[in-house]
């Protein structure tokens, strides 16, 4: 302790007696002009304190400030929606579901600390996004995972995704999450930049969300959860060291360590805290920890907050206040109260064993002052750190090979003749084989709420809060205004609602690498209809940017792109973005990722019974293609597999059928025509036949036309896969009609094996055995 | 007042007591939330123990809960004849609570899993399975990381022959546990541990695709209300 007192940190007092004083600005990944503006808000050189707070908030990380100008269109762009309640700007965005509840997603990367510590690095990119879900209020209610990693043979790629696993695994099932969906994608572009994207989802009533906002002079400013010690500050230490001579404080670890135990301590303390109604603004410590959360939330508040950072407790005792300000720890939140509340709020978190301290209080200053043994280490505007920072235009330009790479069309690439051995070879191959060797590791069934999870098409959850932890009935005090007689609710008498929410992410890099503008729709069409598929209607759109180095112009085109097409896609298709993440520099050196916009979206059901399963649920039941299938091997994964090919152009992005396909799959989901659906995506039609064989071991019998190569293997978009009634099958062959959707019978469901009339007949059991052997063999 | 009120312990960490809550109201029993930090067994007729990380499965799965204020009041309550169904986190709890023997250890495979998986009734006779035929074969979920069930030979031996094994795991062993054990029950038989997850299986919406861990509630509210 008595190291912690032997130096004195820089003051503002000494910063204005020193203005000339040489400051590690560049170190911290600052630039010049970037530093002078610092001076400039100031009217002096920043304390260390100070520049630590700045570097860390005007990070790209942070301020966005290469991405800012095009992520823009999200909002000017924006569909009218009645659904959004809170949009883009917040911790996530809020969306209406209906009966008085609403949900909030997100997703976010945690891609570089999953290469260089994956199990780490991945358990803290669940505990970051589940923190931003409950800093709006809500119980957080379930987790998926976007993941790409390198080639599935490569000797990294054995390091890294089972740690990645493990790391999900291990923290999501520690929190009580169910995770019921996601990606698992494998391309030798991501060898050194594995994608690791979390999305959780969490629920609330309409009328109880919180925001991150510090109002009202005098009230508290409650710091609470794990302490802080030197987690993720490898930056702050070359201000400590700028300072004093300590050779300990030179080397920090540069990735964080979560402990789940602490972060479910966490969600139950602070529903309670929300329950009790002695919060008047919250916000969550990740990304720039205490900077971040006290520029924030004073910011958006009356303007002012007084932090005596002496008081933050410390895992260390030895940090430096530059490293109190900058350490990620994890497991933390930071709430503003009013005083008389405060004794009820420690109450509550003593009950939890979560500590908490107070450490400052709102002021109307228009200051955020802080104080390190009695002296100011911290005055500066708040807005200038937390809204104010640089913004940049990048310039951006097409890549030299893009055209040679669009000319270069898989029209040239041998086709096959037998077309069995070409479905098991892509069935077999690591992106279309089963994931189950990683999805078993991860718990699906906690809540009891989980309708669907993997493999389905998209996760579904019903909507229910009737038991809370410790089993009292954390609804009653928001109990919804009206029950409804479904027939679900009869079983059990408890629901209510009949709502349910469900999920989908989606992304192609190889579609994007095409074409940006095309893959960034590709991404947000697949997701969409992945909801539909199940019944639900899709609402809304969260979003995972991953590119390159915005320094590369090249990169900075395919980013362009990407948004520009996403955004123009949200507008015709009606769902508005709500939040997201963006994440450069995924690459190694001078070579980037395939350009990966991850989009996720959430659509609701009003009856979570009329759910529809994934695949081919009975036999006897009429098989049925909707949608038109075009000519499209542009980078698809037959061409992928077969020839290790990538160019040309991806399939066209025909958002208008698109709509019309999801409001087919809605309607007839509504009138409970489909009894299976499967959207088709990557493989074709001949991957989505299998994984409905497999789904519960039905086979199928199905006739096709004259090009059955490209009818099973072509990635046309805007294609599902339907099994319907035969007593029905006319009701919905004219609900197809009436919305202009191509309906193609195919044939029926039944018998042991997949038989395509004339072409393949592969028993379900190789089916199987091909599906399910990939993975494990790999991984072990 | 209901009939019979089953208690549902929540220690810091559980995860599945909402579920179990769920489950108990199911079936017409009344769910009583007790908590790890009060003596206090609230007068339930019969306890479950939830899954879950209590404490974050420090040290030990289940060594630091068994020494909860709740437990002081809940040993004795066992010992005494009172039913107690502990899953996955509880049956490791029971085991370090030294109400059922053995241990549970971490997963031959080294992961954890989640699946459905096939079990047969080995013991009808107990508080929580009589509701089923012996022999019965169920499909119920697991998940976890240490479910590998080990024990000395003797005790094996003696579970074996004093019909203590009350579920045993078909088809693959899911974890590597000695003689497929997925549950067993003290030898008044009122104490039950299982690693598979009853209350995961209760609704046909939601859950496992079965309902076969009804028979877990309605077998302890038969017995209530029966005697």
């Amino acid at each position: 302790m008595s190291e912690r007192h032997s130096i004195a940190a820089d003051s503002v007092q000494r910063a204005a007696e020193t203005p000339d004083e040489q400051m590690p600005f560049a170190e911290l990944g600052m630039k010049q002009d970037e530093y002078d503006r610092v001076k400039e808000i100031l009217g002096r050189r920043p304390t260390g304190s100070e520049l630590a707070i700045y570097s860390v908030m005007w990070s790209e990380h942070c301020s966005y400030k290469s991405s800012k100008v095009h992520l823009k269109q999200f909002a000017t762009k924006a569909p009218k929606s009645e659904a959004l309640l809170v949009g883009m700007g917040e911790n996530a965005g809020v969306v209406d579901i209906g009966d008085g509840w609403a949900a909030t997603f997100k997703i976010e990367s945690h891609n570089h600390p999953s290469y260089v510590e994956p199990h780490q690095g991945a358990a803290t990119g669940v505990g970051g996004i589940v923190r931003d879900i409950m800093s709006m209020g809500a119980r957080p209610i379930a987790v998926m995972d976007s993941l790409r990693f390198g080639g599935a043979d490569a000797v990294d790629t054995r390091r890294v995704l089972p740690g990645v696993v493990e790391g999900i695994s291990h923290y999501g099932n520690c929190l009580g999450l169910p995770n019921i969906g996601g990606e698992v994608v494998f391309d030798p572009c991501y060898i050194g930049n594995p994608l690791v994207n979390a999305l959780c989802v969490g629920l609330l009533r309409k009328d109880q969300i919180k925001l991150a906002t510090a109002p009202g002079p005098g009230n508290q400013v409650v710091l609470f959860g794990a302490s802080t010690g030197p987690d993720g500050i490898g930056g702050a230490s070359v201000l400590a060291s700028a300072t004093f001579e300590d050779e300990s404080h030179a080397k920090r670890p540069a990735v964080q360590v979560g402990d789940p135990f602490m972060e479910k301590l966490l969600i139950e303390c602070c529903l309670e805290l929300y329950a009790a109604d002695v919060v008047v603004g919250i916000q969550d410590l990740g990304a720039a920890g205490v900077s971040c959360a006290t520029t924030e939330l004073a910011a958006k508040g009356t303007g002012g907050m007084r932090v005596d950072l002496n008081l933050v407790p410390l895992r260390d005792p030895s940090l430096r206040p530059e490293e109190i300000l900058m350490s990620e720890s994890q497991e933390r939140m930071m709430a503003v109260v009013r005083p008389a509340d405060v004794p009820a709020f420690m109450a509550i978190c003593e009950k939890w064993d979560v500590p908490a301290t107070v450490i400052g209080e709102v002021t109307d200053t228009g200051r955020l002052v802080m104080t390190w043994d009695g002296e100011t280490i911290v005055d500066i505007p708040p807005g200038t750190a937390a809204d104010e920072g640089p913004v940049y235009e990048r310039p951006f330009h097409e890549p030299a090979g893009q055209a040679a790479l669009n000319i270069d069309s898989p029209d040239r690439l041998d086709r096959p003749t037998d077309l069995r051995a070409t479905l098991l070879q892509l069935l077999g191959s690591p992106n279309l084989a089963s994931k189950e060797w990683v999805t078993s590791q991860y718990d699906r069934y906690v809540r009891s709420n989980t309708v669907l999870a993997q493999p389905a098409d998209a996760g579904m959850l019903r909507i229910s809060e009737r038991w809370s932890s410790g089993g009292e009935s954390e609804a009653r005090a928001n109990e919804p205004r009206s029950g409804r007689d479904h027939e679900h609710e009869a079983i059990d008498g408890a629901e209510p609602t009949t709502r349910g929410i469900a999920l989908a992410t989606d992304g192609n890099g190889r579609y994007a690498r095409l074409d940006p503008y095309a893959g960034a729709q590709l991404a947000l069409a697949e997701a969409y209809r992945n909801v539909a598929v199940t019944g639900a209607k899709p609402l809304a759109v969260t979003n995972c940017l991953n590119f390159g180095s915005p320094e590369d112009p090249e990169v900075m085109w395919q980013f362009a792109e990407a948004v520009r097409g996403l955004a123009d896609a949200c507008k015709i298709l009606g769902v508005p973005v709500t939040g997201g993440n963006v994440s450069f520099y995924n690459q190694t050196g001078t070579t980037a990722i395939h350009p990966t916009p991850v989009v996720g979206v959430l659509g609701v059901i009003d009856d979570v019974a009329k759910r529809v399963r994934t695949g081919f649920v009975a036999e006897g039941l009429r098989v049925a293609l909707l949608g038109e299938t075009l000519e499209e091997f542009g980078g698809s994964e037959w061409a992928h597999v077969a020839h290790g090919h990538l160019g040309g152009l991806p399939p066209v992005a025909d958002l208008e059928a698109e709509q019309a396909l999801a409001t087919v799959l809605v309607e007839a989901a509504r009138r409970g025509l489909l009894e299976g659906s499967h959207d088709l995506s990557d493989g074709g039609l001949a991957i989505a036949l299998a994984e409905s064989c497999l789904a519960r071991g039905v086979g199928a019998t199905v006739t096709l036309g004259e090009d059955p190569f490209v009818e099973l293997f072509s990635e046309s978009a805007g294609r599902a896969l339907v099994a319907v009634a035969p007593e029905r099958f006319e009701e919905f062959a004219a609900l197809c009609g009436d919305h202009e959707v191509p309906c193609h019978g195919l044939g029926v469901t039944g018998g042991t094996s997949l038989v395509v009339e004339g072409v393949l007949e592969v028993p379900v059991s190789e089916l199987r055995d091909r599906h399910s052997a990939a993975l494990p063999a790999l991984f072990g | 007042m209901s009939a019979a009120r089953v208690g549902i312990v929540t220690f810091p960490g559980t995860l599945d007591d909402q579920d179990a809550a769920r489950a108990v109201h199911l079936v017409g029993a009344e769910a009583v939330p007790l908590w790890h930090a009060d003596h206090d067994l609230k007068g339930v007729d019969a306890v479950f123990l939830p899954g879950g990380f209590s404490y974050g499965d420090y040290l030990r799965c289940g060594a630091i809960s068994r020494f909860a204020p709740l437990m002081d009041e809940l040993i004795p309550a066992a010992r005494a004849g009172l039913p107690v169904l502990g899953t996955c986190n509880g049956f490791q709890i029971l085991c370090e609570a030294h109400l059922l023997p053995g241990a549970l250890t971490r997963n031959a495979s080294l992961h954890y899993v989640c699946r459905d998986q096939r079990l047969r009734i080995e013991q009808a006779d107990t508080p929580w399975t009589g509701a089923f035929a012996p022999g019965q074969e169920i499909t119920l979920p697991i998940k976890h990381g240490e479910g590998r069930y080990v024990a000395s030979a003797d005790t094996l031996a003696a579970l074996e022959s004093g019909g203590q094994v009350v579920v045993r795991y078909l088809g693959d062993n899911p974890n590597g546990s000695l003689n497929d054990i997925a549950g067993i029950s003290n030898e008044a038989g009122n104490v039950v541990g299982l690693m598979p997850h009853p209350e995961h299986a209760v609704e046909e919406l939601v859950g496992a695709p079965s309902t076969d861990g009804v028979g877990f509630f309605t077998s302890i509210l038969k017995k209530l209300v029966n005697t």
